[in-house]
């Protein structure tokens, strides 16, 4: 996919003369912002890019963006991104989507991409409320959240989006917060670097209809112990002075102090390719006693659909030999009238 | 005795037993063996939505009718002259509508006390003589026969049982004088990995052909001249094979890359399993995980400028409705074919019915106007799939191809088309000559077809963002001006009805005025003509005129109705096609509307024609 004739970019080549028309103050800036300055330096030609979403606020990104892009319909982007990918295997193409829209209108398109591993980057603004219709409780909503939709409190239990992606056999899962930049870039870097779907989540804050819901894990005084920073083969450590970690107790997570009785020894060492590690990270979302893990929690290579797809197709090319519809139609039982 | 030959112009058998009994493969090989002998020819198959209803009940009959002549015929045929009834229940569904005087061979092994009391029997019909009046019955012991013919092979009772069709096959082509030996070529590469079963069924097919021959039952053979076909290559085709050659054909003419995206349904997913298997082509197909995902995909394929193809039937055009809208906005090429099944909602799967016109016309959200064609053969299928491709990509726009499940599943001799021979097919991707001031505007127009440039993905400088939200004109931005909006909605109808203007004039079939007009659409076309054929033979003032595109309407269309003093439209649905024409021509239209999941009958369609003009 990279190029040999690569431009050299700027930010500028990747904003697009649309006036932004988020709410002031919404996370989906600081994500539109982190994606301007990571693309230039992809290596990657800018007619290459594709960007296709759905239907939502996240979902009018692509506008913004200076590539091809396709504001499609309510929860279809992975399907309409799909046929983009097969049908050119050589294009960039990257999903932006939301809560409400990979995960309940087009929860079967997400869980299906994540399958068959495209080489699609999916980029998820989970907000865990509906922003576009104005305020009601989405799949990520917490139980109990109390919104024009739910007035007594939602009854749904929530996805956790990550233990989704794992279930649906996911290659490639990892988060990062729309306040964290720097964090953000390098993992919209290893999203495109990975080959496979990558499903990229984005802890994204409405401040309109649902602000502070990550505030724990943005807030200065909190944040610290509110986030575990995942980092390959480092141990699972968080806490001011780092001296917090997370150790296997049998199978189950605890949170052990680093001092007298437990040494970084006992800490959980992450390992990006261990699919148990990943699952068990994942569900430490919603438990209020532990951090939210952010970062890479599963990578693995594993071959993508069009690869094998372009496979079949030149196999049976090779075997057959070039063949014209014309052949085609002249085989069969065939009979001549004089 | 000595057996009579006699010449018959045309003939219709039906194959009637249980599920299991082989019926469509039985019918099948006669027509192969049919279309080699060169007689013009026309099937139906009939099967029921369970895979495998239990054994010898009224549920899992399955059928299969061919009609073949030594003219040129248009249908598969009202009654039929034989019926080949495998055990009880095929005899009691189909019995009654066999011609009268008409001849019912059956397998006499099937009548047992439990498939009689299962088929609602309380006697044997094959022993009380109630059907002695009416038909000639030959009650054959074809499981028995099977058992002799194969006695010496130590095969399982059960694996010689089921050679019983072959039986019935060899039975019918000696009646037929049809010969034997491309079937014994066709097994031989069915079965080629199980000889024994080779071995099985010639023996059961030579047993059925040489028991005509030798047991003196049968006084009479029966032969059909070829037919008078317009020179050249001929070969048996059903409807979804040769819709999918159609589709292959125009990717091939234009050099776009074929995608198909879809859904396995009834009865469409054929096209699917024929697309799929020609890989060596470079035909890219994607098993979706659902009818929405199917077009979703399909468009995303055009945006990248493939030619994006999706079939499916009534359900999965309800399912892919929001998607037509997105293309119809987005203005990109992609054909939905609709192989037409009973409905509403799962209605009856595996049986035929015109009822998706209206939904197909107008059934989305919005102004949202969409090229309508429907096939009016099994041949058909090809041409109007080349057609349907070649019009989504010339007017940048969605196009619905109608099918039904009888064209799907039947056949027909088909003269092999020549690619030389199909309308040329161009395509120009839009590049650097479309920046207007160094910048691109995706909803600029070509002045004669108003169709937008194609601007797909790779090509530098044409960066664009399109989408399902109202355009500006030009820009292609978004747009929420209401003068726009009205502008923009009115340019998508008369791009839509520009079409008609390359449309050839309409051909009548008949004096171009007259007392009745009988106007068709889709499949109902065969029955349509042998009626008007008829009806002009007893000299009757009426003409024919069938619709390839039902949107656009040809242009000359008004013209030609006018000069009627009647119009009559048949269609299996409760009156659509009639709705338009009554609402686009203010004229007082009448219908014949059958919806029992089968073909109209030219018969039908004769006599509502006669009541008409009086």
């Amino acid at each position: 996919m990279s190029d040999t004739k690569v431009k050299t970019y700027t930010r500028a080549d990747f904003s697009s003369d649309q006036s932004v028309r988020w709410c002031p103050g919404c996370g989906d800036y600081a994500i539109l912002a982190q994606a301007q300055k990571v693309f230039p330096d992809l290596g990657v030609s800018k007619e290459n890019f594709v960007f296709i979403s759905g239907i939502g606020c996240s979902s009018r990104f692509p506008y913004y963006m200076n590539t091809f892009g396709f504001h499609t319909i309510h929860g279809r982007a992975p399907a309409i991104a799909s046929g983009v990918k097969l049908s050119n295997p050589d294009l960039s193409v990257w999903v932006v989507t939301g809560d409400g829209d990979a995960l309940s209108i087009g929860g079967n398109h997400t869980i299906h991409l994540l399958r068959r591993n495209l080489d699609i980057n999916v980029m998820l603004f989970n907000n865990r409320i509906y922003g576009l219709t104005k305020g009601q409780y989405s799949p990520t909503s917490e139980i109990g959240k109390v919104t024009k939709s739910s007035p007594f409190g939602s009854l749904d239990r929530p996805f956790n989006p990550l233990t989704l992606a794992l279930g649906a056999g996911a290659t490639y899962v990892a988060r990062t917060i729309d306040r964290e930049t720097k964090h953000m870039q390098v993992m919209i870097s290893r999203s495109y670097g990975h080959k496979g779907t990558s499903f990229l989540e984005i802890y994204q804050n409405c401040n309109i209809f649902n602000d502070g819901a990550f505030g724990p894990m943005t807030d200065k005084e909190s944040k610290a112990d509110s986030v575990l920073w995942l980092e390959n083969g480092q141990p699972m450590v968080f806490g001011k002075e780092k001296n917090r970690g997370i150790r296997l107790d049998g199978n189950t997570p605890m949170i052990v102090e680093i001092g007298d009785k437990w040494s970084l020894d006992d800490v959980l060492v992450h390992n990006e390719s261990d699919y148990v590690i990943a699952s068990l990270l994942s569900n430490l979302t919603y438990q209020s006693d532990f951090p939210d893990p952010i970062g890479v929690l599963y990578a693995i290579d594993s071959p993508t659909y069009e690869e094998l797809m372009m496979e079949q197709i030149n196999n049976e090319i090779g075997k057959k030999g070039s063949t014209s519809v014309q052949d085609i139609l002249n085989a069969g039982d065939t009979w001549v009238v004089e | 005795m000595s057996i009579s030959t006699q010449k018959v112009d045309e003939v219709v058998i039906r194959f009637a037993g249980d599920s299991g009994d082989g019926m469509q493969l039985t019918g099948g090989r006669f027509t192969e063996t049919t279309a080699i002998v060169g007689n013009d020819l026309s099937t139906l198959p009939d099967f029921p939505a369970e895979i495998r209803a239990p054994a010898g009940s009224l549920a899992g009959v399955s059928a299969f009718q061919i009609k073949f002549s030594s003219k040129d015929i248009h249908t598969p045929g009202d009654r039929p002259d034989v019926l080949v009834a495998m055990n009880p229940a095929a005899l009691k569904v189909h019995q009654k509508e066999v011609r009268p005087g008409g001849i019912i061979i059956s397998n006499a092994n099937a009548f047992t006390p439990r498939n009689l009391k299962l088929a609602g029997y309380d006697t044997n019909p094959l022993e009380d003589k109630t059907l002695d009046d009416y038909f000639t019955l030959y009650s054959i012991e074809m499981g028995k026969m099977v058992t002799l013919a194969c006695e010496d092979m130590e095969l399982p009772p059960r694996t010689v049982e089921r050679t019983k069709n072959f039986f019935a096959l060899g039975l019918l082509f000696w009646i037929y004088d049809r010969p034997i030996q491309s079937t014994k070529d066709w097994l031989a590469v069915k079965f080629a990995k199980r000889p024994e079963l080779v071995e099985a069924n010639i023996r059961a097919m030579d047993a059925g052909y040489n028991y005509g021959e030798t047991t003196e039952i049968f006084t009479t053979r029966y032969t059909v001249d070829k037919a008078n076909l317009p020179a050249g290559t001929y070969r048996n085709v059903v409807g979804n094979y040769a819709l999918s050659l159609g589709l292959a054909a125009a990717a091939e003419k234009s050099g776009l890359g074929l995608f198909y995206g879809g859904y396995p349904i009834t009865p469409a997913s054929d096209i699917l399993h024929t697309l799929a298997a020609w890989k060596h082509l470079g035909i890219k197909t994607f098993q979706a995980e659902d009818e929405i995902a199917g077009i979703g995909s399909v468009i995303g394929a055009a945006f990248v400028g493939n030619l994006g193809i999706t079939a499916t039937s009534g359900p999965g055009i309800a399912l892919k409705s929001e998607a037509l809208g997105l293309a119809i906005i987005a203005e990109l090429p992609l054909v939905v074919i609709n192989v037409q099944r009973g409905g509403p909602s799962t209605g009856l799967p595996t049986k035929t019915e015109q009822s998706d016109l209206l939904q197909a016309m107008y059934g989305r959200n919005g102004e949202a106007p969409m090229p309508v064609i429907a096939s009016a053969t099994p041949g058909d299928c090809f041409f109007v799939a080349y057609e349907a491709c070649r019009i989504a990509v010339k007017y940048m726009t969605p196009v619905i191809l109608l099918t039904d499940g009888y064209l799907a599943n039947g056949s027909e001799p088909w003269q092999v088309p020549q690619l030389d021979d199909l309308k040329d097919f161009d395509v120009t991707f839009a590049d650097e000559s479309n920046l207007i001031d160094g910048q691109f505007m995706p909803y600029t127009r070509d002045k004669k077809t108003l169709a937008r440039p194609w601007a797909i993905p790779g090509t530098e400088g044409l960066e664009h963002r399109i989408g399902g939200i109202e355009k500006e004109d030009l820009t292609g931005n978004v747009s929420y001006d209401p003068d726009n909006h009205h502008y923009m909605v009115a340019t998508r109808a008369k791009k839509i009805e520009a079409i008609a203007n390359e449309f050839d004039p309409l051909e009548i079939f008949g004096n171009a005025s007259g007392d009745l007009l009988i106007l068709s659409w889709g499949g109902t076309k065969g029955s349509c003509r042998s009626a008007v054929e008829k009806l002009q033979a007893d000299g009757q003032k009426v003409s024919h005129v069938h619709l390839r595109w039902v949107n656009p309407f040809p242009n000359d269309l008004g013209e030609i109705l006018i000069k009627f003093k009647n119009v009559l439209i048949p269609e299996i649905n409760y009156g659509q096609l009639i709705k338009i024409i009554r609402s686009e021509f203010l004229i007082d239209a009448k219908g014949l509307n059958q919806v029992r999941g089968k073909p109209i009958s030219s018969s039908d369609i004769q006599k509502t024609a006669k009541d008409l003009i009086g």
